[in-house]
């Protein structure tokens, strides 16, 4: 009996002993009731973005005369907009623009911020000051204001705001990279890398940027949040999405002349972008946690 | 605190510089000949060569730059292309409207903020905690130009109570003034709202953990008097800080909110600005918001070590 406990206690052991920080963190996500709420959320908003043709009963573009400002029915769940499209489409077909800018301004932050504050972090001196500074110069810009600007300047289209928003959110990035770098640098494993004669781009790439890897993937889902919400603002101000593409923000646009007589038109897309960056937002949350060393 | 104040003052000097370098640099981002973009319709290649020559576009990219620092240095924005008024005499006109926005968006934020934080750290994991995260996470995940098109729907179409949009200045009726800013103002302070309420939570959390709030309340001292007259001015000292620092999400919740509820503001004037080319109203709108937000950025800052004694060198 004494044996057989011991030998439990001995497997379990082992298996936490083996079990990797990977397969750690992704047991403590799934303990969050939020984060797999938000994980759910977000493989239905994929699942619609990437089989929107199969599942939409209407084309969401063709417009139709006859069914102009429907209220919700069996014909159109979620009614019909200003021109006869069926609302329910539309959304359908928009969680392609939002989820798309979402992924790839971040995709485009990270790719530029990341590279950046390795080597302001790293190697640090009158090129941290540069670079420091100059992210400094951006993050003064207000972030909203910064990315109209920019999509105005670079001209209205869903492309220009995706690299707009990436633009305006890489000084996140390169700030908290460098702030990670600047306090793994320092760590025993780097020292001894070093000792061992690894040449500069060797440990910053291979000893260090995998130890940062969790923070920046907890920034990069929260900036995805915020990322669907700026396209959807670029897209309601008339910069992002062009008509009569579908589009969560211009949506809303048209929808709030028709506040009166259609009110349904309103509350569709903008539940929409509210679900995916809650979502995110949750995924997020939990991410942090499940990443946190010192959470049990 | 001097020492402190001079390196802070000198840090800003080449922040400030990459951020007329980027501003200026904008205007290079435009796709094809500026003078033609200013020109309009008129295709007279005389015209186009005196705008060329009049905004200094036959010179060096450098030399632009120049004389551009130079004019905004001595206040000059630059001008209107489309109703040729200096775009500092049109950022002047309409920032008040925006700063009365702001100032009771930060009050709402504030209010709902700080009593939600302070409420969910001392009744932690308690219905009352996580109805307040709940808000929080509403508050940063609902996009403010859809809250304000639902309360124009709720409070102005549905209940008639509100004025759906424009303004009216507090000198002419400051009732009808209220009426047609509280919508907005809630709008935009919501965002902040919640990640105040955030701040206060954990600053809270840690404050009420702390040795001289334990040796207060084995005083026998009310939990009322332990938690605001003890904890609460301690927490709240690093969370005005970032109240301050919350001026950015202020100005960008502006420029949506103030189109949604048609109120001429500053972020109305740069949403404008951009839908009518007005290139030079865009770059003064940006380069005045971060030149603010610099300011408040060291002001709060200054803040910070003043009411912080530990701080002061």
């Amino acid at each position: 009996m004494t044996d057989t406990a011991f030998n439990t206690t001995l497997l379990k052991t082992d298996a936490e002993a083996v079990e990797t920080p990977f397969r750690r963190a992704l047991r403590r996500l799934f303990r969050r009731k939020g984060a797999i709420v938000g994980l759910a959320i977000i493989l239905l908003f994929l699942a619609f973005a990437i089989f929107a043709p199969l599942l939409t009963p209407y084309d969401p573009i063709t417009q139709s005369w006859t069914s102009v400002r429907k209220a919700p029915s069996a014909a159109h769940w979620f009614g019909t907009d200003d021109v006869g499209r069926d609302i329910l489409s539309r959304v359908i077909y928009g969680a392609r623009a939002s989820l798309m800018a979402g992924v790839i301004s971040i995709a485009i932050a990270l790719s530029i911020g990341v590279p950046l504050g390795l080597v302001a972090g790293y190697l640090g001196g009158f090129i941290d000051g540069l670079i420091s500074r100059f992210t400094d110069a951006m993050l003064a810009c207000p972030f909203l204001i910064l990315a109209i600007a920019l999509a105005a300047f670079l001209g209205p289209s869903l492309g220009n705001a995706m690299i707009a928003i990436g633009v305006t959110t890489t000084p996140i990035f390169v700030r908290l990279t460098r702030g990670q770098v600047m306090a793994v640098k320092v760590e025993d494993y780097v020292e001894a890398a070093r000792a061992v004669g690894n040449p500069r781009w060797r440990i910053a790439l291979v000893h260090i940027l995998p130890n940062i890897m969790p923070a920046l993937l907890v920034q990069a889902t929260l900036s995805i949040a915020a990322a669907i919400i700026a396209e959807a603002a670029l897209s309601f101000l008339g910069l992002g999405q062009q008509p009569p593409a579908p589009s969560w923000g211009s949506m809303l646009n048209s929808a709030q002349r028709f506040l009166v007589n259609a009110p349904w038109m309103a509350v569709w897309p903008g539940l929409a972008i509210f679900l995916t960056v809650l979502s995110f937002n949750l995924v997020g949350d939990g991410l942090r946690d499940a990443l946190d060393p010192r959470e049990n | 605190m001097l020492t402190f104040l001079g390196k802070r003052l000198l840090q800003l000097i080449p922040t400030l510089f990459f951020v007329s370098v980027i501003i200026f640099s904008l205007q290079q981002l435009l796709p094809g000949d500026p003078a033609l973009i200013m020109a309009g319709e008129e295709r007279d290649p005389e015209v186009i060569e005196q705008i060329r020559h009049k905004y200094r576009l036959d010179q060096p990219i450098p030399v632009q730059y120049v004389y551009w620092v130079k004019g905004v240095l001595s206040g000059d924005l630059g001008e209107s292309l489309r109703i040729h008024v200096p775009v500092r005499d049109l950022i002047l006109e309409k920032l008040p409207v925006t700063m009365q926005l702001a100032s009771m968006a930060i009050v709402i934020a504030l209010l709902i903020g700080v009593t939600a934080g302070v409420i969910s750290a001392v009744k932690k994991n308690t219905i009352w905690d996580y109805a307040a995260n709940v808000f929080a996470l509403w508050g940063i995940s609902t996009p403010n130009f859809w809250l304000g098109i639902m309360l124009i729907f709720l409070f102005s179409v549905e209940l008639g109570w509100l004025p759906a949009s424009g303004y009216v200045r507090p000198g002419e009726d400051w009732r009808a003034s209220l009426a047609s800013t509280i919508m907005p103002a809630f709008v935009l302070g919501n965002a902040i709202a919640a990640i105040l309420m955030r701040h206060t939570r954990s600053a809270m959390l840690q404050v009420l953990e702390s040795d001289y709030v334990r040796t207060a309340r084995a005083k026998g001292l009310l939990e009322r008097t332990v938690v605001l007259k003890h904890a609460m001015r301690n927490a709240l000292t690093p969370v005005i800080t970032l109240g301050a620092l919350e001026f950015g999400t202020l100005l960008s919740g502006a420029v949506l909110t103030e189109q949604i509820f048609t109120i001429p503001g500053f972020g109305k004037l740069i949403v404008d600005a951009v839908f009518n080319r007005d290139y030079a109203v865009v770059q003064g709108v940006v380069l005045v918001t971060a030149t603010v937000y610099i300011a408040l950025n060291l002001l709060a800052d200054i803040a910070y070590i003043l009411v912080n004694p530990r701080l002061r060198g």
